[in-house]
């Protein structure tokens, strides 16, 4: 009878790859169909706070995909041995741990970029994304299924950040990930800027009345540039159109 | 005059919500009706009002030296985060147990305040900007209520705007965003004020 047991469990194992259809469309899901931030309204904080340049939206979103895999997967592997009544202080003990990890790599690596995010590095701890995929997934699924959920509503959130971020930039500032080493500038005041330097020989004089528009600094221009996606992708995709 | 200042800064100027976009989630989520949003704007003042200054007493008489010159800092994420989540099961137990008519209208936002960015990048806020004890319970109550504020705000506007031609694809959350986008360039008018010389403290 055990032996049945066991037999019927390697079967089970076999039928399971490592990286199936399933496996994959947990990591795609997120993208689009179930994106945690134009469908699931998680994890909003961030996306306003920090894409004004592409650069910082870049490290926080490198950051939520390590802190959001890594805490389901040590979610997931404790599930069974935490406490219904204490969960929720388990759980942001491990994304808190995640987090100080992150901080205090990033303030070893690139301490000007750690100062610019300030408390918004922090701030990833009340990520709902992170506890949410927690609450939702994490805690009723196998350890490397949790994992690549994780990760994958870390990648869909960080498309939709750099997204914001890219319109954010370009049109506010007229470059490309500003403070990086890998720094464009487009359209900008001075001569450093590609599209200037093209005006004075002449070739680029078409685009000389361009000046930067500064409502897209404002925070306030991510709330109209993510509403503005939810629409294009509501029209897109009409089963997903609010009825109430 | 100088805590009512904060009070009053903390509320009106930096707007937790409409000026740094902190504690969205649960602003989004819960904004259908007004009476929903005002149960959650209020769980989240009481909560802002005892979580800060008690980060306040563990950050300066746990974290910053006091224990051997150790420098603990490091733990401070930890350490708040736990507070916060004690804090609001606490209230909640505390809540039930007292008043179950609160606890019934209140109970299903109590959890989702501990997820609330508000709570945290307040005390977050708090040790940046080296408020002292009274300050941080000034703080803390202002934020909590300028969060408030903004939630009623919005709800209130999404239950009229029910009535009006949205295109179908922005009803919801698409044209929530949007006008909390719009009240935040409102809200940026009162930048630049200056509560200590309205008050004449200065």
């Amino acid at each position: 009878m055990a032996e049945a047991t066991t037999a019927a469990k390697s079967a089970a194992a076999k039928s399971e790859p490592l990286f199936g259809k399933k496996e994959k469309q947990l990591i795609t899901d997120p993208l689009y169909d179930n994106n945690p931030i134009t469908i699931q309204v998680l994890g909003i904080c961030s996306a306003l706070a920090v894409t004004s340049l592409i650069y910082p939206s870049l490290v926080i979103s490198v950051a939520v995909v390590f802190v959001c895999g890594f805490s389901s997967l040590i979610t997931s592997v404790l599930r069974n041995r935490i406490p219904k009544s204490i969960r929720m202080i388990v759980q942001l003990v491990i994304i808190a741990t995640l987090v100080t990890v992150v901080e205090l790599s990033l303030k070893y690596l690139s301490y000007p970029v750690y100062k610019d995010l300030s408390v918004y590095i922090g701030l990833i701890i009340t990520n709902c994304i992170v506890m949410g995929r927690l609450e939702a997934f994490a805690m009723a699924n196998k350890p490397w299924r949790s994992f690549l959920d994780g990760i994958g509503n870390g990648l869909g959130y960080g498309a939709i950040l750099l997204m914001v971020a890219f319109f954010r930039e370009f049109f506010g500032k007229g470059s490309l990930f500003a403070g990086s080493p890998a720094e464009m500038k487009i359209i900008g005041p001075s001569g450093d800027y590609f599209i200037n330097t093209m005006a004075e020989s002449g070739i680029g004089s078409m685009f000389s009345w361009y000046s930067n528009n500064n409502l897209m600094v404002l925070p306030a221009a991510a709330m109209f540039l993510i509403g503005i996606f939810i629409w294009i992708q509501r029209s897109r995709t009409p089963k997903l159109v609010d009825v109430s | 005059m100088e805590l009512f200042n904060i009070f009053i800064k903390a509320a009106f100027i930096d707007n937790m919500v409409l000026a740094y976009f902190l504690g969205m989630c649960s602003y989004l989520a819960v904004s259908k009706t007004v009476k929903t949003a005002f149960g959650l704007g209020l769980a989240v003042i009481f909560v802002l009002g005892i979580t800060m200054p008690i980060n306040w007493l563990i950050n300066n008489f746990l974290l910053d030296g006091a224990i051997n010159g150790l420098d603990l800092t490091f733990l401070r994420l930890i350490l708040f985060i736990a507070v916060i989540a004690s804090m609001v099961q606490l209230v909640e137990m505390v809540i039930e147990k007292v008043s179950p008519a609160l606890y019934n209208s209140l109970g299903i936002f109590l959890p989702l305040i501990t997820v609330n960015c508000a709570i945290l990048g307040g005390s977050l806020f708090m040790v940046a900007r080296e408020y002292n004890f009274s300050e941080s319970i000034a703080f803390g109550l202002g934020g909590g209520f300028g969060w408030f504020l903004a939630i009623i705000a919005i709800a209130a506007i999404r239950e009229k705007i029910r009535y009006s031609d949205v295109p179908p694809a922005l009803r919801g959350l698409g044209m929530a965003f949007i006008l909390t986008g719009l009240m935040g360039i409102a809200f940026m008018s009162l930048m630049g004020i200056d509560p200590a010389a309205l008050t004449g403290t200065k």
